[in-house]
């Protein structure tokens, strides 16, 4: 009896383990080995080291998408979560319709972030430019996607337009976790609007801020649809992230090796930063 | 006073910056309806020519749109992909989980086995993706097969993780009860734990159906080539066929999104349960 437990769980657990290191750890550990080649992505190649490694720093494009990707991850995850948590708020107050709102602000979730972008793509190209041209502003008389210095502006709304959705949702989650008491509590000892939501509010909510950290900056550090749909990494290079250049460059511009090599450092990179949110948040949970 | 004045009305400022921001969701929707049913005639250069209601509501552009787009063939490449990595996610996924989270605390074997498949959750796609265009090639895999494979393999991190975690409330002593009757472990699963998952299952399809049905870099990188298309795939390949006629570009926009919408409006609430649980657990 006892035996044919361990043999079903055993029947089970074996053909999916070899599924997922079929096509998880294999690929891995091939992205690995081709990170020491100069692998064209045909023909043969040769093993070079660390080559590919040494170059890697001190290639000027890498090095701006690596700089490019980070900022926006950065920039793009303070806004959205600063307006998710004011969302969330009014979702949360007494509101007519609350049902209807809340269903309407999570709509661009669901929708292709390709598609959202192309539209996106016509708005900032031609929308935008003739409404700033009508209310007289003119450093937005020409698309902000077409100057380099601004572009990147363009990609943050449309990640922030989609993630919103989704961080607004799981901050009214957390929000609908707080007690009715304890802002009864707050209210006899005088505690009124930004005050409350600093010191009673927000430290009970904080698990799921740490949730919308976490979703957040791993979604924006892997960006690629956007830019796909936005800029296609212009103008100037301006754009690209690094996914999409590890994508570019690497499916069909000659540098499989080299790209490979790109694809294991940002490996290491979404490891370390998602290792340290966690270090981070977790200890903030434990002191309060 | 003022407490007594909230707990009865509404919350005025909440109501106008909800209507207020409203206008963001609400204004490229719009905008892409618009733009999908007019001519380009109609599209003078002024704002207004853009944003006006359209002369009249023809279908033409949505019937150009999907022949250049092969509409009806990438939306069905797109409902069996989708459908069939829900499916086999809901039995592989949650077998899994169950194999895992029962066994994880008393053998050293499974609890590895646990954290293996868990921390796939911080492989990038981007480090996958070179290797897999090769092996899913000479695997003969380069098509809606090895895509559906590919993802089975890519939300198992995820969904193992939500399974196991939901094994927790679900008692033991339910099992025993059934291998005293001399049922054998395999029919408990499928008789008693698998349908007692049931919000878990409906968590785990949501967030699957989602991802799947958006995702543009596993297709774009193993059907290359194919002439096969997903919805977004096919809005990809065929932009620049659109032109400078957006009109047309549009359409097949609007195309594009109208399945999910679809979708969202008749199972808003099974998708926002889904999305929450799947991120608070």
């Amino acid at each position: 009896m006892k035996n044919e437990r361990k043999r079903t769980f055993l029947l089970i657990t074996l053909p999916i383990l070899a599924l997922f290191i079929c096509f998880n750890t294999v690929p891995l550990i091939r992205g690995v080995i081709y990170s020491f080649t100069n692998f064209k992505g045909f023909g043969s190649y040769d093993w070079v080291g660390f080559r590919n490694y040494i170059d890697l720093f001190s290639d000027a494009r890498v090095g701006k998408s690596y700089l490019f990707t980070f900022k926006l991850a950065i920039v793009t995850t303070i806004v959205v979560n600063i307006i998710s948590l004011v969302l969330a708020l009014a979702l949360n107050s007494k509101i007519r319709a609350k049902s209807f709102f809340r269903g309407a602000y999570f709509l661009p979730n669901i929708l292709g972030a390709l598609v959202v972008g192309y539209i996106f793509n016509y708005f900032f190209t031609y929308i935008l430019p003739a409404l700033a041209a009508m209310a007289g502003v003119d450093s937005l008389s020409t698309s902000i996607l077409s100057d380099p210095d601004t572009a990147w502006l363009g990609i943050m709304a449309v990640c922030a337009w989609q993630a919103v959705a989704m961080n607004t949702i799981i901050y009214i989650s957390g929000l609908q976790t707080v007690p009715e008491d304890v802002y009864e509590a707050g209210d006899l000892d005088g505690a009124t609007g930004f005050k409350k939501f600093r010191h009673l509010t927000f430290p009970l909510i904080v698990p799921f801020f740490s949730i919308n950290m976490v979703l957040c900056v791993k979604n924006f550090l892997m960006v690629f649809d956007q830019i796909m749909a936005l800029t296609k990494g212009g103008p100037a290079q301006s754009t690209e992230s690094i996914s999409y250049l590890i994508y570019n460059n690497g499916m069909s511009g000659g540098q499989f090796g080299f790209q490979s090599a790109n694809a294991v450092i940002f490996f290491i990179v979404i490891v370390m930063v998602s290792v340290a949110q966690m270090k981070f948040t977790g200890k903030k949970e434990e002191q309060l | 006073m003022t407490k007594a004045k909230k707990a009865g009305g509404t919350n005025r400022l909440a109501m106008v910056l909800l209507i207020l921001g409203l206008s963001t969701i609400v204004f490229p929707l719009y905008m892409t309806v618009v733009i999908a049913f007019k001519q380009p005639s109609e599209m003078t250069n002024s704002i207004s020519g853009i944003l006006s209601l359209p002369g009249s509501w023809s279908l033409d552009n949505f019937r150009e749109a999907m022949r250049v787009t092969d509409f009806w063939h990438s939306l069905g490449n797109s409902l069996l992909i989708t459908l069939l990595t829900v499916a086999l996610s809901l039995v592989l996924h949650s077998l899994m989980g169950y194999a895992l989270g029962r066994n994880k605390r008393e053998s050293k074997f499974y609890s590895f086995v646990y954290l293996f498949i868990v921390s796939g959750m911080f492989v990038p796609f981007a480090i996958l993706m070179m290797p897999l265009a090769k092996q899913t090639a000479e695997m003969g895999l380069a098509n809606w097969m090895g895509v559906i494979l590919l993802y089975v393999v890519f939300y198992m991190p995820m969904n193992v993780l939500l399974y196991s975690g939901y094994l927790v409330n679900i008692p033991l002593a339910l099992e025993e009860a059934a291998r005293v009757d001399g049922a054998s472990t395999w029919r408990t699963y499928w008789k008693i734990i698998f349908p007692i998952m049931r919000p878990m299952h409906a968590t785990v399809a949501v967030l699957t159906a989602l991802s799947v049905w958006n995702d543009v870099m596993t297709p774009l990188v193993i059907l290359a080539g194919s002439g096969k298309n997903t919805l977004p795939l096919a809005q990809l390949n065929f932009q620049s066929q659109f032109g400078t006629n957006y009109n047309l570009a549009f359409a097949s926009y609007l195309l594009s999104l109208i399945p999910i919408l679809i979708f969202y409006v008749i199972c808003q609430k099974q998708i926002l349960n889904g999305v929450v649980n799947g991120a608070v657990k």
